[in-house]
C-alpha cells in the first residue's frame, strides 16, 4: 500500500523565468483524494507559491480544469488511485495563455460565447399578462443536453483546431448555439447562423472529436456542432433555391 | 470566395463520404482483389460495355467517381491545412483540390457521354 | 468580426506554448483521426483507378484486357489491399460517426444511435450485395 505518491507540477514564475518549469512534490495518498486536494496539500503544506483556480470541488463550476497526465481534466473530479503508482503530471490547459503556475487566461473564451448571442432571442416578446412560454418534455429534451455546459473549457483544451487556428469559434460557443436555436422558445437562428458560417465559424471543425470525449458534463459538443453544419448547408441551399422563403 | 460556398462544398463532402462508404468497399475489393486474384471471375468487356450502354449505369458510374473525389478534396485539403500547418497555402491548395476533382468529374462525364 | 483571440498580442508575462507540426503524433486519438482522414487520400486512388477502367472500357476490348493485366501486377495487388484496408476503415467511422450529424426524430423522441448505425450497416451489406451479384452475373 502506498503511502505517497509524486506530483510533478508544471511551475511558471513569469518575474524569474520565461519557459514553464517542473517541480515534483511527495503528497500522501488518499484513496478518496482527488488532484485538487492533492494541490491543496501542496499549496497548504509544501509550497504556498502554487498558483491554480478552483471553486465547488464537486465538478458544477468548471474551475478546476487542467491537464492530468496530458488529458484535460476536472481536477476535483480526478481521483488519484487511478493514476498509481505516479508520478502524477499536472499541468495548465493547452492552447490558452499561460498566466502563472496552472492558471491560464480566459478573456478569449468568454468573448466566443458572448459572439453567440447566448439568449432567448424573440422577434416580438411575448406580453406579461399573456402568461409563461410552455414546453414540452420533449421539447426541452431537444436542447437539455446542450445546457448542460459548465464552461470548463476542457474541450478547447483538446480541440487541435483551435490550438492551431486561435480563431476557431471553438466547441463550446457552438454547443451553446445549438442549445438556444434548438429552444423551441428562441427565434434567433438566423442571426447565430451570420455568426456561426463565418470563417472562423463552424467550418474550421473536421470533426476530431475529442471535444466530446474529454467533456466532463456529456454535452456532446462535436455532435451539436455536425448538426448545425447539416442544418446551416440545407438552409444555405433553401436560401439559393428559394431565396424569398429564408427568414 | 471559396469561403461563400463552404456549406456546398461541405454537402458534396459528405455525399461523398457517404457514396464511398457503401459503396468502394464492394467495387474495390472485386475489382481491386477477387478479380485479379481468381477468387471471382472478372466479368467480360462485352457483359460490361453493355451495361455501360444503360443510362442508369452511366449517372449510377458518374456518382460513383465524383463525389467521392469531392470527399477527397475537401478532406485533404483540410488535412494538409491542419496537419502540415500550410496556412500560407491556403489559397493554392485548395484551387488544386477541388480543381483535381472538377477535372476528375469532367473526365468521367466526357467518357461516359461519349461512350458508344 | 473574428479577428483571432483577444489578448493582448505580445503580453509580456504571459507563456504560449507553440504548436508542434508534429501535434498529431502525440496523442492516440489525434494519429488515429489523422489516419481517417488520410483514408480520403486512398478513396480517391480508387475512384481515380474506377476512372481508368471507364477509359479502358471506351477504348476497346484490348485496352480492357491491358487494364486488367495492370491490376494483376504485384504493385497494384499491395496497393489495392492497402487501399481496402484503408477504405474499411473510412466505411466503419463513417458510419459510426453518422448518427452524431443526423439526429432522426420520430414522434418526438430521438432515435438511438444504434438504430442509425444498425441501418447504415444493413444498407451497406445490401448495396453490396447487390452490386456483386450485377458484376458477378458476366
Amino acid at each position: 500500500m502506498t503511502s505517497t505518491v509524486a506530483l510533478t507540477v508544471a511551475r511558471y514564475r513569469p518575474e524569474k523565468e520565461s519557459e514553464p518549469t517542473w517541480e515534483t512534490y511527495e503528497i500522501p495518498f488518499r484513496k478518496d483524494w482527488v488532484v485538487l486536494d492533492a494541490l491543496n496539500h501542496v499549496k497548504d503544506r509544501l509550497d504556498g507559491s502554487l498558483s491554480f483556480r478552483w471553486s465547488c470541488r464537486m465538478g458544477v463550476c468548471g474551475s478546476c480544469g487542467m491537464k492530468v497526465n496530458g488529458t484535460p481534466k476536472l481536477t476535483c473530479a480526478t481521483f488519484l488511485s487511478d493514476y498509481l503508482p505516479g508520478p502524477i503530471r499536472v499541468e495548465p490547459l493547452d492552447y490558452f495563455p499561460v498566466v502563472r503556475d496552472l492558471v491560464v487566461d480566459i478573456t478569449d473564451f468568454v468573448r466566443k460565447l458572448k459572439q453567440v448571442k447566448p439568449w432567448i432571442i424573440r422577434k416580438e416578446e411575448k406580453a406579461l399578462d399573456e402568461g409563461e412560454y410552455l414546453q414540452t418534455p420533449d421539447q426541452l429534451d431537444a436542447y437539455k443536453q446542450f445546457s448542460m455546459c459548465i464552461n470548463c473549457m476542457l474541450c478547447y483544451s483538446a480541440c487541435p483546431i483551435y490550438g492551431l487556428e486561435p480563431g476557431f469559434i471553438g466547441p463550446a460557443a457552438i454547443a451553446l448555439a445549438q442549445r438556444y436555436n434548438m429552444d423551441s422558445r428562441d427565434q434567433g437562428a438566423a442571426e447565430r447562423l451570420e455568426i456561426l458560417s463565418e470563417p472562423d465559424g463552424i467550418w474550421q471543425c473536421t470533426f476530431v472529436g475529442e471535444c466530446t470525449k474529454v467533456c466532463p458534463k456529456h454535452v456532446d459538443p462535436a455532435g451539436a456542432i455536425q448538426q448545425y453544419k447539416l442544418s446551416a448547408a440545407t438552409h444555405w441551399v433553401k436560401s439559393l433555391l428559394l431565396p424569398w422563403g429564408t427568414r | 470566395m471559396v469561403e461563400r460556398i463552404t456549406p456546398l462544398l461541405w454537402l458534396l463532402f459528405s455525399a461523398g463520404g457517404t457514396v464511398a462508404a457503401l459503396l468502394f468497399p464492394i467495387h474495390l475489393f472485386l475489382t481491386g482483389l477477387a478479380f485479379p486474384l481468381g477468387w471471382l471471375e472478372a466479368p467480360r468487356y462485352e457483359f460490361l460495355h453493355r451495361l455501360l450502354t444503360h443510362p442508369v449505369t452511366r449517372l449510377y458510374l458518374l456518382v460513383l467517381i465524383s463525389l467521392p473525389l469531392f470527399h477527397w478534396a475537401h478532406r485533404f485539403r483540410y488535412t494538409l491545412y491542419d496537419g502540415l500547418q500550410l496556412k500560407h497555402l491556403t489559397v493554392l491548395i485548395a484551387v488544386l483540390c477541388y480543381g483535381a476533382a472538377l477535372v476528375g468529374t469532367a473526365m468521367t462525364a466526357y467518357l461516359l457521354w461519349t461512350i458508344r | 468580426m473574428s479577428a483571432g483571440p483577444h489578448y493582448t498580442p505580445y503580453h509580456p508575462r504571459w507563456y504560449r506554448r507553440h504548436v508542434s507540426v508534429w501535434w498529431w503524433l502525440q496523442n492516440r486519438s489525434y494519429t488515429r483521426f489523422v489516419l481517417r482522414e488520410l483514408t480520403s487520400v486512398f478513396v480517391a486512388f480508387f475512384a481515380v483507378v474506377y476512372l481508368w477502367q471507364l477509359r479502358a472500357l471506351a477504348q476497346g476490348p484490348e485496352a480492357y484486357g491491358q487494364f486488367l493485366a495492370r491490376l494483376k501486377t504485384p504493385f497494384f495487388l499491395a496497393l489495392d489491399a492497402v487501399a481496402f484496408l484503408f477504405v474499411l476503415f473510412h466505411a466503419i467511422t463513417w458510419f459510426n460517426l453518422t448518427p452524431k450529424a443526423m439526429v432522426v426524430r420520430l414522434r418526438g423522441k430521438r432515435v438511438p444511435d444504434w438504430v442509425v448505425v444498425g441501418s447504415n450497416y444493413a444498407a451497406w451489406l445490401v448495396v453490396s450485395g447487390a452490386v456483386a451479384f450485377i458484376l458477378l452475373r458476366g
